[in-house]
């Protein structure tokens, strides 16, 4: 019942996109987040997408599966739709009795949604074009400055990768547990919130103490392997800029420059 | 009373690149009081098979029939089917969960309805059945050592009192003693009870000595069903998917091959001793 | 000279009751004494419980002695210094593949104990090549971990100690967890690294069939070392390891058996040839 689920996973193939420096992509991800919020009309928005469409190409990820991504979200979408588009106060267009459509909520709803579908195609983009484990190196770089203030940067970054690579095998593992239960007569579709929270019970508890065995034997494990912190650590792949990466820094910051523009001049 | 799969089949991420048949055209029927070996590679589509037998999984095709009723009829009771076809799965941890072990064997009992009085006697009968120490009934249950969880947890099935009761590697991670002792304990609860007891292994050895028919699943299909006798006479076969006869049977065939009168059916220590001892005009 | 030397070795467990306080004392290794020579292919069997695994982690100094000593190559384990060039020098692989596989991609995982030794980059990639390929894995050192097999996963984990190039590994029941075809993968790349790399082995198990190929044998049961001798002597010795909680294979047994029913037939019979030769039918 967990097989369909496509947030957050690489896709493998041969790009430039794949290939940047995932640091460059974690620094145009934010760019590209701020431009959604700066653009705001027709032209600001058609260059977002023109912009949004180029990198789709260059990622060699098929739009299909990026939009399979989304179909999870196509209730939270339409009903952020729906909210905006009744609630909002204006100048009535349509009514339908005590539901009345502004002009302004037509506006707000359409916006809303261009922005949410803008968002999460973009920075999906991201996690489908990095490995969880460049990503991860990526910020530990990118926040490596952050170690003056005592913020234990290298031992985040490792949470995560740890985190990435438990989370299929404790996805499966809570499938075997919940088949177990259920030969026992346990219940997991029963109504009510307080029947349901007890149901639980059978399936977290097992979840947990594994959860914490598996953690005790992978800290045993990285001690037989030398870890001893971030101390002393050499790279088997360490991040290094090429020329594409330059450069792609130079086409992010232009890309907003030039969005800035448009949206003021135009 | 018995269970019957009529061309059962299962597949899973249909209409993907990636479909994978786990059960392909599958009909058996178990009936009642059988003492079952299932034997396959991992990925052979055992452990499927054996989630269809009470309904974990739901075939893509075909019908399974319980008692003469179609499982998968609208109005039928798939949760009740759960408690008349117990099943413990390999890994005890994945099902013990209460803070001592009695209250956890408690739990199915509980869940079929039943009030806390009959819940506890069946809790007694259950851990009593399986040998369970009188003086661990109040410990937690991760407390326990391998062989005592694995007990806790067949315990945690009986209490439901099902009339098949499905193990599936039920002596994984166990050391040679505790695996006896386990395998001991299920042959004696087959013959006491006199209940239907299918065991999944990939061990050909711990089979043989106890069940009565073997069926060996291969790439999602049944590829033999017979006696332990039946199934390893036919050893070269066997050895084509990978899987191999006891040794001391091979041994009987080695004798066979170089003319020798014995029964290359002697599966077990015990007969294989009996045939060469009979050779040497011995009568043990 | 010895790879590694423990002498009278004992490891104490403080068993503490619900509020902490001690309550009393286990012995978990009662004064064992054991010897492996550089080179050498070592089992260890025991069953769950027997003190074994207790052993394998003083061994790689996650454990050190409450008494007695234990040298591996040379350096004293209970020395805190020592921690990191010991585990270097004897690396070890669990039980579970799962939960001592770290990175999300074979080559990485591999790749993570040369990183914490401070190898060069260069160096690294040079050192996870060569033994990815000593496990027949180089084929997969892309993939993720979670789509290979029991076997497999094992492999990459043997991989990931080798890349430390260790003079010795010990092997912590590596198979308790595998089906028979991933047992023999796993043993057999064991012999492998043996024979061809000269590592020196230690491999600890339940399994009787994985120690048939040893140069030595010592049995445990409650913290002790209670039996050893090469393979043969020790299969021998049918009644003896079943009083250990041992068993011996089918064929060591059909001989021990027909010996007892007045066959004259030797003990420590290993396969199913040498119990042909010695059946003796006219």
């Amino acid at each position: 019942m967990f097989r369909e689920i496509t947030i957050g996973q690489y896709y493998p193939a041969d790009s430039l996109l794949h290939r940047l420096d995932p640091r460059v992509k974690l620094f145009g991800t934010i760019i590209y987040l701020i431009s959604i919020f700066v653009a705001g009309d027709i032209f600001s928005f058609a260059f977002l997408a023109l912009f949004l469409v180029m990198i789709i190409r260059l990622s060699k990820v098929p739009f299909s599966y990026m939009v399979k991504g989304l179909r999870g979200i196509v209730l939270l979408l339409v009903i952020a739709g729906v909210f905006n588009l009744f609630m909002t106060p204006g100048q009535a267009l349509v009514e339908f009795g005590p539901l009345t459509i502004s002009d302004v909520g037509l506006k707000n709803a359409v916006l809303m949604t261009a922005r949410m579908i803008f968002l999460i195609i973009g920075t999906s983009i991201m996690t489908l074009t990095t490995t969880p484990n460049q990503l991860t190196d990526g910020l530990e770089t990118s926040l490596a400055p952050l170690t003056i203030f005592n913020v234990p940067v290298h031992e985040i970054a490792l949470m995560m990768s740890i985190a990435l690579r438990f989370i299929p095998i404790l996805v499966e593992e809570t499938d075997k547990i919940m088949k177990a239960q259920m030969a026992r007569g346990a219940d997991f579709e029963s109504k009510g919130i307080v029947r349901k929270a007890k149901a639980m019970v059978p399936l977290l508890v097992p979840l947990f103490v594994s959860a914490f065995r598996r953690a005790s034997d992978l800290a045993l494990a990285m001690e037989a392997r030398c870890y001893h912190g971030g101390e002393g650590r050499t790279k088997m792949k360490p991040l290094h800029y090429e020329k594409e990466d330059r450069l792609s820094y130079v086409v992010i910051i232009s890309y907003l420059i030039l969005l800035i523009v448009i949206r003021i001049v135009l | 009373m018995s269970l019957i799969l009529d061309k059962v089949s299962y597949k899973y991420s249909t209409g993907t690149a990636y479909e994978v048949t786990a059960l392909d055209n599958v009909s058996l029927e178990i009936k009642d009081g059988q003492f079952i070996g299932i034997i396959g590679h991992t990925g052979s589509g055992k452990s499927t098979l054996i989630q269809h037998l009470n309904g974990l999984l739901k075939a893509t095709e075909g019908v399974i029939y319980y008692n003469g009723q179609d499982i998968y009829d609208k109005d039928y009771d798939l949760k009740e089917l759960r408690t008349q076809v117990g099943m413990v799965f390999q890994y005890p941890e994945h099902q013990l969960f209460e803070t001592t072990v009695f209250e956890d064997v408690k739990f199915g009992p509980k869940n079929q309805g039943l009030d806390d009085k009959e819940a506890t006697l069946r809790a007694y009968e259950a851990l009593r059945s399986v040998g369970f120490p009188e003086d661990y009934y109040d410990q937690s249950p991760f407390d326990l050592s391998g062989g005592q969880k694995r007990r806790a947890a067949i315990a945690g099935v009986l209490a439901m009192k099902p009339a098949v009761l499905i193990l599936d590697e039920p002596t994984a991670g166990l050391d040679p003693k505790g695996r006896d002792e386990i395998l001991g304990l299920i042959k004696k609860m087959h013959e006491k009870s006199g209940n239907t007891i299918i065991l999944v292994s990939h061990s050909m050895e711990d089979v043989a000595n106890y069940v009565d028919r073997i069926i060996v699943m291969n790439d999602a299909k049944v590829y033999m069903d017979g006696t332990p006798k039946e199934v390893f006479s036919q050893a070269k076969d066997l050895e084509e998917i990978g899987l191999a006869v006891p040794e001391v049977t091979y041994f009987m065939m080695e004798l066979k091959a170089k003319g020798y009168d014995v029964d290359v059916a002697a599966t077990t220590v015990e007969e294989a001793k009996r045939e060469i001892l009979k050779l040497k005009g011995i009568n043990a | 000279m010895n790879i590694i030397e423990a002498k009278q070795l004992v490891h104490e467990f403080f068993r503490r009751d619900e509020e902490g306080n001690i309550e009393g004392i286990q012995v978990a290794l009662d004064k064992v004494d054991l010897k492996v020579e550089a080179g050498q292919f070592i089992s260890i069997l025991g069953h769950n419980g027997s003190g074994k695994s207790t052993l394998a982690k003083h061994i790689n100094a996650l454990l050190t002695p409450s008494e007695g000593t234990l040298y591996v190559d040379g350096k004293d384990t209970s020395d805190g210094k020592n921690e990191l060039a010991i585990r270097q020098s004897a690396g070890m692989v669990f039980q579970n593949p799962d939960n001592q596989i770290i990175a999300s991609i074979v080559e990485e995982d591999v790749g993570f104990g040369p990183e914490n030794m401070g190898v060069p980059t260069d160096e690294i990639w040079e050192r996870v090549e060569r033994s990815l390929k000593s496990v027949g894995m180089w084929k997969y050192h892309a993939h993720s971990p979670n789509k290979l097999s029991g076997g497999q996963k094992q492999r990459v984990a043997i991989a990931g100690v080798m890349a430390m190039e260790p003079k010795c590994i010990i092997l912590d029941e590596p198979t308790a967890m595998l089906d028979p075809d991933g047992r023999k993968e796993v043993i057999k790349v064991a012999h492998e690294l043996n024979e061809k790399k000269g590592v020196t082995v230690i491999l600890i198990t339940h399994y009787m069939e994985e120690v048939v190929g040893s140069d030595y044998v010592y049995v445990m049961d409650k913290g002790k070392v209670v039996m050893e001798g090469d393979p043969r002597n020790i299969f021998s010795r049918v009644e003896e390891l079943q009083s250990h909680r041992m068993d011996v294979p089918q064929i060591t047994l059909l001989a021990h058996e027909l010996r007892n029913s007045g066959l004259d037939i030797p003990e420590g019979i290993l396969t199913r040839e040498e119990l042909m030769n010695v059946l003796n039918l006219g």
